[in-house]
């Protein structure tokens, strides 16, 4: 039997995976996006578990809008990229350092 | 459904208004562009006009929602809302100047904001944790694509992609404790949240965990320690015009965002943010007035007494009570339109296609036209909290409201790194009055750009002189 306690430890593992992915990743901006991509999917695994175990649709109609915004940001976050391509004529995150201080 | 868009008119109001600049721009020569400028003062204005008119039944009747609870229109709302309109304004009329001296006088700008302005009226209104989400994205989106306006810029873009990748994450930790909070108390609605809190007790381990990520997720939207990173980054690296708004609208949503969350929602768990937000407010303090010393870009510099200057919000947020959230309300108007004054005057320095970005830039200042030598005088001067002007006053009640809540060593920590800080604004002082200048160039500006950064600087004064009847609207707005 799958209980809710296994939900959120996937949704829990997930959210570790990603924030992980963020910061350890010196490589590539384009993992950054899927690391996002992949916290935003934890949180949803979470609001449905938790809707489902509770009985209470909010939770699932909020992970439509998770959804929807979560298309949106990707959306201007490849945007941003092809922008920084084009200038930096690269994506390695160590490379990007012009701004300190 | 009629009445839930009358209490919501000057979203839609915004809403349509940003889609009319969008679908007009097209259509306008190069000359005429100066419509769409038009067009976004008058949405600010007809907005402005309707939430005073549309004053829900009085004020006997101090909050009315609409669209099933998610979005409600109360007094608090209504005076950060005419705020934002009004910082708006002023923004606009820089970034005008700006655009016009960098050739990007484009729509996208204007229609960026007014949904920027959009997602900021619907946070703060939020009365549901749906809508707090929507609200947040809609200014966040945005606000990157602000950022990177200008496309041939590489700092620019990098500053972008840095202010994405650390919002986004923000956003979504945000929205982890949202669904704890949901999983806790089977409701999305803050003040179902708050009955459930109240009636169950607080003890969940869930409640916990969903306090401490949304913490994180409001920290870092604020740009306090140690979520700060990407603020002196932004503020540096974005085409000034886009820096101009960031510092200062977004920053009143941030505070409704606190206050709805952590006060509406969560109220009953005080004990527990409270601990929180002043370990949060004190490095905000310590490390944003340490490190504005050893800047030598001013915009950085600007950037870490903006982090400074939330640690103050936050401090004022500490005790829970109508006087303390008025007071970190007060503040952060105070702080909004003492930036955008601040970059307003960079604004002003920056010409023949490079930002005003180095101290040095300002050498001299008095000796190029001291009339605008005297107005950033006055905006460091109340940054710094320089009695009579605004910031001082803003200051003084914030740690009034500590004092009066006992916490007195936070109270000390504030007034001391607030000496500490007028320290590199007493510097840019001496820049300007006692340094030579580098170029003797006349400035130029529109007669509308000279007559907003006037008035801007009149008000650091005349709301110190007022400060009383400021305060008092903006306590009067949380007694409910």
């Amino acid at each position: 039997m799958i209980t809710l306690a296994h939900y959120l430890t996937l949704g829990a593992i997930l959210l570790c995976i990603s924030v992980a992915g963020v910061f350890l990743n010196r490589k590539n901006v384009l993992i950054l996006l899927m690391c996002i991509e992949l916290m935003l999917l934890a949180v949803n695994m979470n609001f449905v578990a938790f809707s489902r175990f509770m009985d209470n649709l909010d939770g699932q109609v909020f992970v439509f809008f998770i959804l929807t915004v979560a298309a949106a940001e990707a959306a201007i976050g490849l945007a941003i990229l092809v922008v920084l391509f084009r200038n930096r004529s690269t994506i390695n995150v160590e490379e990007l350092d012009e701004l300190k201080g | 459904m009629n009445a839930s868009m009358l209490i919501a008119a000057p979203e839609l109001l915004v809403l349509i208004m940003g889609c009319v600049v969008l679908c007009v721009d097209p259509f306008l020569r190069e000359e005429r562009r100066g419509i769409i400028h038009m067009l976004g003062m008058l949405t600010l204005l007809l907005a402005a006009i309707i939430t005073l008119r549309h004053e829900p039944a009085g004020a006997g009747q101090a909050a009315v929602t609409a669209f099933n609870g998610a979005f409600i229109s109360d007094p608090m709302s209504d005076v950060l809302k005419l705020f934002a309109y009004a910082t708006l304004g002023l923004v606009f009329v820089y970034a005008k100047h700006y655009l016009r001296t960098f050739n990007q006088f484009r729509a996208d700008y204007y229609t960026l904001s007014l949904f920027a302005l959009l997602g900021v009226m619907l946070l703060i209104s939020a009365n549901s944790l749906v809508m707090v989400y929507l609200g947040l994205e809609l200014t966040s989106l945005a606000s990157y694509a602000l950022v990177a306006l200008n496309r041939q810029s590489a700092r620019g873009s990098e500053a972008a992609m840095k202010y994405f990748v650390l919002g986004s994450m923000a956003s979504g930790l945000l929205l982890y404790g949202m669904s704890m909070v949901y999983g806790a108390t089977g409701s999305l609605a803050l003040p179902v949240i708050a009955e459930s809190l109240a009636a169950n007790g607080t003890d969940d381990v869930l409640l916990i965990v969903g306090l401490v990520f949304m913490v994180i997720g409001i920290a870092f939207k604020l740009g306090v320690v140690p979520f700060h990173m990407w603020v002196p980054d932004v503020y540096d690296g974005a085409p000034l015009a886009a820096t101009l708004f960031i510092s200062t609208v977004p920053k009143l949503a941030a505070f409704a965002m606190a206050y709805r969350i952590l006060a509406v929602g969560l109220g009953e768990m005080q004990a527990d943010w409270q601990q929180m937000l002043a370990a949060l407010a004190l490095a905000s303090l310590i490390i944003g007035n340490l490190t504005a010393i050893m800047q030598t870009n001013i915009r950085r510099m600007l950037a870490y007494s903006t982090v400074g200057h939330m640690g103050f919000v936050l401090l004022g947020m500490l005790p829970g009570t109508a006087t303390g959230y008025g007071a970190s309300l007060f503040y952060i108007v105070a702080y909004a339109l003492m930036s955008a004054a601040g970059f307003g005057m960079l604004v002003l320095l920056s010409g023949r296609g490079v930002d005003c970005e180095q101290l040095d830039d300002l050498k001299g200042l008095n000796r190029r036209n001291g009339w605008y030598a005297a107005i950033m005088l006055m905006v460091m001067f109340s940054m710094a909290g320089v009695p009579v002007f605004v910031g001082f006053f803003a200051k003084l009640w914030v740690i009034k409201a500590v004092l009066d809540a006992g916490m007195v060593n936070l109270a000390v920590a504030a007034v001391i790194f607030s000496v500490i800080g007028a320290f590199y604004y007493l510097r840019v002082v001496k820049v300007m009055y006692f340094d030579e200048p580098a170029t003797e160039t006349r400035f130029e500006p529109p007669v509308d750009f000279s007559a907003a950064i006037s008035l801007n600087g009149v008000l650091m004064l005349g709301l110190g002189v007022l400060s009383g009847s400021l305060l008092a609207l903006c306590t009067n707005s949380f007694l409910l």
